[in-house]
């Protein structure tokens, strides 16, 4: 146990504390930690928590369906849940059922097998809702484009109110997309 | 000198055809009569040999009907045998009573090309769902691909278990969690599940056809997108099975750097697991702290190679960045600390009792089942098989085995400890294997300029990604164009051992297992 508690006083806070951009990042005990801080979150976090508060009060709800992508969007997509981004600290929380639901976040082509499910999930998701396609698959089919088995973006089966493009993106993508659909 | 070739003539004799055009030449391939495919597996068996992929082919634009691969595995050979099959009469003896990987092999095998496996036990699709049109059979050279399916009627055939206290749990496709689509169904008596049945295909993109529409460019970005998260290894066996195909030798420094980039790959991914597998023991620290420490490995990634995963930057004859020496000396203070901190969080791990009683004997999955199911990679080292194509089939810099001594842990436990173990260990001997990468690396060019595969010919590779062995076959067609590309994930094997492990285990500690396993879905479904 003292452990545990050694290494998280040790460890101290990470998530990205909105420097002045460029500055190298600071870990705890004054570790330098070998990356920088990316400039855009700094930005991008003030915006979104603003309007997290004004429009959600205070708490967006996502639920997350993969609809055929090849598991690089989610990983990124668990990134913005890191203690580096932290993207709880803007108000924004994943579910497990989007009954809960303000935003479903999408990502893959959407494949013949997942249409359906896609369709329910929306279906179950209370309105008003957003949608938000992720990555370039969920935006126009990226690389597997339209076929027997993949659909050719998630607009092709749901209405989508945002895009958020690259392969995958990055989590700053992510939480800039999410912030110009909820504005 | 081949000793699965040699058990195979010696048992088959004249019925055994050498085949050549088979690249690379150390993987032997022959061909034998459609009654002798099942003998050819006996012998297989006898010769102690597992079942590494079965697959087929359409090859009417060749002029010939179907093929059946079957790809065996021994030690460091791989031995593939072919039998033909005529398109008047679409059968093929199935394997599945010599070797139980077959039993998924052919299903697919069945949906998706339209060639019946004789003798299989189940009839059911594998991948193709029920409401796909029963003549929708997307590997043949006759389905036109670009046209949307329609959908007909048809249910699933669960299987079920009846008795007085069983219920059932269906759980997605999709899931609680940021993840991948399947379905779940449990079977159980009180807490404990007495079956547990999977079905995937949700994530089927149809990635085997497209790679037939793409030039071999092309096909090594779609590669690179198979499965997100093994992104490097995937497109490194691609790039490999072309390569020996095409001739084509890159540079000492690009087979360095493709390591790099997969131990850099493997750390990452193992740090998350292990993080995620303490997660859904509850112990959420451990998330965290793993997760710290693999941003900053993402993050590393992006700033000197251009990508946080390092995707599209292995690429056939080559790799597309170099690392110059400010960029060694950030990976080398990187990997110190990384070493310094994940130790103090293996200490943690080792010595918390309550972690220890929710992974220790739980979802064990034993050496013999592990050698029964021919399960690869992290799940067979963890069971006992000491299975590593780093080892086994390597590329430079891990054939200088002299030099970098690569030590491949094995544990004989089976349960999501020694999974959790296994990675623990390969975490370490990975960063010692970018230190001495980076040392020692050589210097010259990053690629050579790409070749073309030679027309009518076939390649293969075996990588060791995260998961374990990926194998990718390729058949270049009479233009030289990609008639076949065949996907084998590790997951493709490992989901029936996660099936087997879970029996006689209580319902909730099957994600805990599952995350142990982490399967790909992309992967398998393709
Ligand atoms: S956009 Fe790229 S990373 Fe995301 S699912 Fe598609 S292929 Fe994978």
């Amino acid at each position: 146990m003292i452990k545990i508690l050694l290494q998280i006083l040790r460890t101290g806070i990470v998530t990205e504390p909105l420097p002045p951009a460029g500055e190298p990042g600071i870990i705890g005990s004054g570790i330098k930690e070998p990356c920088i801080i990316e400039p855009e979150i700094k930005e991008i976090g003030t915006k979104l928590e603003e309007a997290i508060r004004k429009r959600f009060r205070r708490s967006l709800t996502i639920r997350q369906v993969d609809a055929g992508s090849c598991n690089g969007c989610e990983l990124e997509i668990h990134a913005i849940n890191n203690p580096i981004y932290n993207c709880e600290r803007f108000g924004i929380h994943f579910t497990a059922s989007p009954r809960f639901a303000d935003m479903l976040l999408v990502t893959g082509p959407v494949t013949h097998n997942m249409e359906i499910a896609l369709q329910r999930t929306y279906n179950a998701t209370p309105t008003p809702k957003l949608v938000v396609a992720v990555g370039d698959c969920g935006c126009n089919g990226g690389i597997f484009g339209t076929s027997y088995a993949s659909l050719g973006g998630i607009d092709k089966v749901i209405p989508v109110d945002a895009y958020i493009s690259g392969c995958p993106p990055t989590p700053v993508d992510l939480l800039n997309g999410i912030l110009k659909a909820i504005r | 000198m081949s000793t699965l070739k040699d058990a195979l003539t010696s048992a088959l004799g004249e019925n055994v055809t050498l085949r050549d055009a088979q690249y690379p030449n150390s993987v032997i391939s022959c061909t034998v009569p459609k009654e002798k495919f099942v003998d050819a597996a006996k012998t297989m068996k006898k010769a102690f040999a597992l079942l590494a992929a079965e697959w087929a082919t359409d090859e009417s634009p060749m002029g010939r009907g179907f093929g059946v691969y079957a790809c065996y595995r021994w030690g460091a050979e791989y031995l593939i045998v072919k039998t033909e099959i005529s398109v008047d009469d679409p059968t093929f003896p199935s394997l599945t009573k010599q070797f139980v990987p077959a039993y998924r092999f052919e299903r697919q095998i069945k949906s998706l090309m339209g060639i019946t496996p004789a003798g299989h036990p189940d009839p059911r699709p594998w991948i193709k769902f029920e409401d796909w049109p029963e003549d929708a059979w997307p590997l043949r050279k006759s389905f036109d691909p670009s046209k949307p399916m329609s959908r007909v009627k048809g249910e699933y055939q669960w299987i079920k278990a009846d008795g007085e206290g069983v219920y059932e749990i269906p759980v997605g496709p999709v899931h609680a969690g940021i993840i991948e689509p399947g379905h779940f169904r449990f079977q159980a008596v009180g807490e404990t599940v007495i079956n547990l049945e999977g079905r995937l295909g949700y994530v089927h993109k149809g990635i085997e056809k497209r790679f037939e529409s793409l030039s071999w460019h092309e096909g090594a970005r779609l590669a690179a997108r198979v499965s997100g998260d093994t992104t490097v290894a995937h497109v490194l066996a691609y790039c490999m099975a072309m390569e020996s195909m095409a001739g084509c030798n890159p540079p000492e420094r690009a087979l360095w750097l493709r390591a790099l980039f997969l131990e850099r790959e493997r750390i990452a991914n193992h740090l998350g697991d292990l993080g995620a597998i303490c997660n859904d023991a509850a112990f959420a620290f451990m998330l965290y702290q793993m997760m710290r420490l693999k941003e900053m490995l993402m993050r590393t990634n992006h700033k000197l190679f251009g990508h946080r995963f390092i995707m599209d930057k292995v690429i056939p004859g080559g790799v597309a960045v170099d690392i110059g020496p400010e960029g060694k000396s950030e990976i080398y203070n990187e990997m110190d600390y990384l070493s310094k901190e994940f130790e103090k969080l293996v200490a943690i791990y080792d010595e918390n009792s309550s972690l220890e009683d929710r992974v220790r004997d739980t979802g064990i999955l034993s050496a013999e089942m592990a050698r029964e199911l021919c399960v690869v990679g992290i799940v067979a080292r963890a069971s006992g098989l000491n299975l590593d194509c780093r080892i086994f089939n390597p590329f430079p810099p891990y054939g200088q085995y002299e030099r970098l001594k690569l030590d491949v842990p094995v544990l004989v436990t089976g349960d999501v400890h020694a999974r959790a173990w296994v990675r623990v260990l390969e975490v370490r001997e990975s960063i010692r294997l970018i230190r001495w990468l980076l040392v020692n690396l050589p210097g010259g060019a990053i690629a050579c300029p790409e070749t073309m595969p030679e027309p009518g010919s076939a390649g293969f590779a075996a990588v060791e990604g995260w998961r374990g062995e990926i194998i990718y076959w390729l058949q270049a067609g009479l233009k030289g164009e990609i008639n076949r590309c065949m996907v084998r994930d590790p997951s493709s094997v490992n989901w029936l051992g996660l099936e087997q492990s879970i029996h006689g285990n209580i319902v909730p500690d099957f994600p805990l297992c599952n995350k142990s396993y982490n399967q790909s879905y992309s992967g398998h479904d393709l």
